[in-house]
């Protein structure tokens, strides 16, 4: 993994809400706040993850840094330009450098197309090849990267196994050789055996690719915190604490993240005996009408009355260990 | 918190120190399930033997398609027929192989649902949409116990307080949808407690839930275990449930159990490479992170040809000349309490899962 530190990626308050229409004139009733001034940097080769429970903006904030959702307000810079500014023409060109993968092996592949086609589609809009045969070559040569036989590329997904789908899935992203690919939730509908082939194809590719960066999205922090160089906890739209892996499991600082990493059981029984667990209350509430102040405050085992009154924001507490609560 | 109590542990090696055997409250013997389907007889279940004791919890960890879920709907009798048939095997509970009665008989039925309940992975879709939450708990109590509507309801508001909804008095008439997904898996935890059964029986309770919720409801189905003096059975694919909840485990591959013994023994010596495979493939949050992650190589088999030798043999590493000529090789002791299907003596390999 590089530690080069050439910003790949900056996002200024980045906003994505949701309207909630009502009546026949669809007139606006409220909005929901499903990623609320968010703002982060991306370096070049690294991974960041971002976790945090379903709801919590996760998955919109991947698809509002790639412009596949309109953002409704911030910036998003991307190799240095914003990318919500400029016309979609000059954008479609820009996303042979940013592509997404997807949770679901099996409903984000087109059961009607082959594997080589689903593969190489992207080749073809992007026009990255002069021939016919230079466009197999590149197609085949996309199978083995990711240990596919491209024997294979006649089938149609039906005949793959998830591991195999998400294989496609990774072949597919990596076409246009992208700077950036957002991993939502690759793994989560894959069986354990499986998930740690895919998790070690991923780490192989970026050490084998020069500058390729992920956004790893899931809800799983100890996949996140393995695959990862830094992490983003989001909690209802918002992020309350980011850091490296190392020190968010060593010195996890706010609240939620204390809760969510108590709350993963290991895998190993003596390990747990000695595991104290932070049982949180109730539930994530609606994004719709969320709690003043901090988003966390109903639920959290230190909260102050203070906690009610502001939003924090996002402080940098030690180097590169930044965090959003007013206790820390 | 410790997985499970000190006490319960010791009085359990005492016990099994002695010879005393400890009650047992289910023996499952050579279960077999197959389903007919169009490209042939998959053989779901194939010989399954385990058993649960009073007042433990036992983990049965296995991967999708390991014939997991399936053991446990046919234990109750819940297999669709067609496709699935149960086609040997017996289920001893209370002195009486529920195999042998009726599927939808009067005895099956005050057995299932009363003595013995059983919670579902989707509280989405195992709860009724269009009825009340109390007429939905209230049913079973009516019918196996005998209770009073009113009765009933004052029950059910009980038990909705004891797994945590708040104003159960006025949410007792709520619809499922009213609930959270959380909220709908403490219903389904309530209505499974309703009869005071001896046996639950929860199949991948939390997999659709988010961690923290996960963890809330873990700890409240083992206090309520406890509280009923009950047993539990954990149904998952998730390794670090069964290490922190479970008293003994149960790994299975392609429909066959093949290694169980007690969560420490099983985790600290595991001998079978399908069950080191696995723990060798997940992340873990108290390692560090550029520990290597080591898959376990190929597919599981596909249930429909099943090879006669070992299922695992195709993806095992360890394998020797014996595996690939003998028929699948049986469960047989490698510790106190501890069995494994495989011909490998694993003793020294296996001991590297910790060491790394």
């Amino acid at each position: 993994m590089s530690t080069n530190n050439s910003t790949l990626l900056d996002v200024k308050h980045l906003k994505v809400y949701f309207p909630v229409t009502r009546g026949l004139f669809r007139k606006k009733v409220a909005d929901v706040k499903a990623v609320d001034n968010v703002s982060l940097k991306v370096h070049v080769g690294e991974t960041l993850g971002l976790v945090g429970e379903s709801g919590c903006g996760k998955s919109t904030l991947g698809r509002g840094i790639l412009r596949l959702l309109e953002p409704t307000a911030g910036e998003v810079y991307f190799e240095g330009q914003n990318i919500l500014t400029i016309p979609t023409g000059k954008m479609r060109k820009l996303r042979r450098k940013m592509a997404l993968m997807f949770q679901d092996p099996y409903s984000s592949l087109n059961p009607r197309q082959n594997a080589g086609s689903i593969v190489g589609e992207s080749l073809l809009i992007h026009n990255m090849t002069n021939s016919k045969a230079e466009y197999h070559e590149r197609v085949e040569q996309l199978f083995r990267r990711v240990g596919l036989n491209p024997s294979m590329i006649d089938r149609v997904p039906h005949e793959f196994s998830g591991g195999q789908r998400q294989r496609i899935g990774i072949a597919r992203a990596l076409a246009c050789d992208p700077s950036l690919i957002v991993c939502d939730e690759p793994i989560s509908a894959l069986d354990v055996s499986i998930q740690a082939q895919v998790i070690n194809l991923l780490k192989e590719l970026q050490r084998g690719t020069k500058g390729l960066t992920y956004i790893f999205i899931a809800h799983d922090l100890s996949v996140v915190r393995h695959i990862s160089d830094r992490v983003a906890v989001m909690y209802l739209g918002h992020i309350v604490e980011i850091t490296d892996s190392d020190s968010l499991y060593e010195n996890p600082l706010h609240p939620y993240t204390q809760a969510l990493l108590s709350a993963i059981p290991i895998p190993d029984p003596f390990v747990e005996e000695g595991r104290e667990m932070i049982l949180l209350e109730g539930d994530v509430p609606s994004p719709l009408d969320p709690p003043s102040g901090c988003p966390f405050h109903p639920r959290c085992f230190m909260a102050v009355p203070d906690c009610s009154k502001t939003l924090p924001q996002l402080r940098e507490v030690k180097n590169g260990h930044e965090v959003a609560c007013i206790r820390v | 918190m410790a997985p499970y109590s000190e006490e319960s542990e010791i009085q359990y090696r005492v016990k099994s120190v002695l010879g005393e055997p400890m009650e047992v409250l289910l023996q499952v013997n050579n279960l077999q399930v197959r389903f007919d389907t169009e490209a042939g007889v998959v053989k779901a279940v194939d010989g399954v033997t385990y058993r649960v004791y009073e007042n433990e919890i036992v983990g049965i960890v296995g991967e999708s398609g390991c014939g997991k879920s399936v053991t446990q709907l046919a234990t109750m009798q819940l297999i669709p027929n067609p496709p699935g048939r149960i086609i040997n095997g017996e289920v001893w509970f209370e002195g009486k192989d529920l195999l042998k009665y009726e599927r939808n008989g009067k005895e099956m039925r005050s057995v299932r649902g009363s003595k013995v309940s059983m919670i579902f992975q989707e509280p989405m879709t195992s709860l009724n949409p269009v009825l009340t939450i109390k007429e939905q708990i209230c049913e079973s109590m009516q019918l196996h116990l005998g209770l009073t509507k009113a009765d009933a309801r004052k029950r059910a508001i009980e038990l909705l307080g004891i797994v945590g909804i708040p104003a159960a008095k006025s949410r007792v008439d709520d619809y499922p949808h009213q609930f959270s997904g959380g909220m709908r898996q403490r219903v389904m935890i309530a209505m499974a407690l309703s009869c005071n059964p001896k046996l639950l029986i929860a199949d991948e309770p939390t997999t659709a839930l988010d961690v923290t919720t996960q963890a809330v409801l873990l700890e409240l189905m083992k206090d309520l275990v406890n509280r009923f003096n009950s047993s539990l059975v954990l149904v998952t694919h998730n390794l670090g449930v069964v290490a922190k909840y479970a008293h003994r485990i149960y790994v299975m591959y392609a429909g066959r159990i093949v290694e169980f013994g007690p969560t420490k023994e099983i985790f600290a010596r595991p001998r079978h490479p399908y069950t080191v495979g696995l723990l060798k493939s997940v992340p873990r949050l108290d390692q560090p992170r550029d520990k290597e992650l080591v898959p376990i190589d190929g597919l599981p088999p596909n249930l429909i040809r099943l090879p006669p030798t070992c299922a695992f043999l195709p993806r095992c590493p360890y394998r020797i000349n014996r595996c690939e000529k003998a028929h699948w090789p049986a469960l047989t002791e490698v510790g106190p309490h501890h069995s494994a299907a495989c011909f490998v003596n694993l003793e020294e390999k296996a001991l590297d899962v910790n060491e790394q």
